[in-house]
């Protein structure tokens, strides 16, 4: 399933990437800490967090995330934004909770 | 197997920047992928350097990456210039951290750094001088 696909479902507000969704989903990971993220998630995957500072996008960049999905209507800081141009990783926004965001993405790619 | 070295190159890592972390680590990251190293090693050593080099944002006055590849096998040096861990046993328990309540704000400080850097290294040492700095060093192996 490619990131497009959740976006739609989900209507998550793309923030940047609009270019870049028709890469392929391998999972999630939801994490807040940033040693966890680069231990335990894999490449592909869609991270849900809570952080809205630059270094997640150096996390995703390094960790080649499919795309970040910031919850509770979460927005970027201005400098995370344009990181995310640089290194070319979707950044998205959506009002629901982490659980709520966790839970269907799961459900969409485990049907 | 040859023992030719690949590469051999050294990266400065400056404390307190928070903004650049993680630029270190991508580049090795990149370096090694452009050497056509194995994939599951690129991963590994790219997390131990990202821990490494969020240790010396985090703790450090300042750095330095040493990054060595063979074709079968990486080694990472670090090296900085700081306070040093007094307790190393306590310092290496996952969960254990003296980062400051801004630094975990961010999602850093968990006490899993020194941790993850074990975990995902094949050989890790680390030496340490109150006052004067900490010294890690990591070998990564080609599985098979």
């Amino acid at each position: 399933m490619n990131l497009e696909l959740i976006v739609e479902s989900l209507k998550l507000r793309v923030r940047y990437g609009a270019k870049n969704l028709k890469r392929e989903v391998t999972g999630g990971f939801v994490g807040d800490l940033l040693s966890d993220v680069i231990a335990n998630s894999q490449e592909g995957n869609v991270w849900i967090t809570r952080q809205i500072h630059q270094n997640i996008i150096a996390v995703a960049s390094l960790k080649e995330i499919a795309g970040i999905v910031l919850v509770q209507g979460s927005e970027p800081a201005a400098e995370t934004l344009a990181r995310a141009e640089q290194e070319g990783i979707p950044l998205l926004v959506s009002d629901l909770p982490g659980f709520e965001v966790a839970g269907r993405i799961y459900k969409m790619l485990n049907p | 197997m040859s023992e030719e070295t690949k590469y051999d190159g050294h990266f400065a890592v400056e404390g307190g920047n928070f903004r650049n972390a993680g630029q270190v680590s991508s580049r090795i990251k990149n370096i090694l992928k452009d050497l056509g190293c194995d994939s599951d090693m690129v991963r590994r050593a790219a997390i131990v350097t990202y821990e490494a080099e969020i240790n010396i944002v985090s703790y450090a006055r300042k750095g330095l990456i040493h990054l060595r590849a063979k074709p079968d096998s990486v080694r990472i040096e670090i090296s900085d210039e700081g306070p040093g861990i007094a307790d190393i046993e306590l310092a290496m328990q996952e969960g254990y951290s003296t980062a400051s309540p801004i630094v975990r704000e961010m999602g850093f400080g968990a006490g899993m750094g020194l941790a993850n850097m074990k975990r995902f290294s094949d050989n890790f040492s680390i030496t340490s001088r109150v006052n004067e700095g900490t010294q890690v060093v990591m070998q990564i192996d080609q599985v098979h």
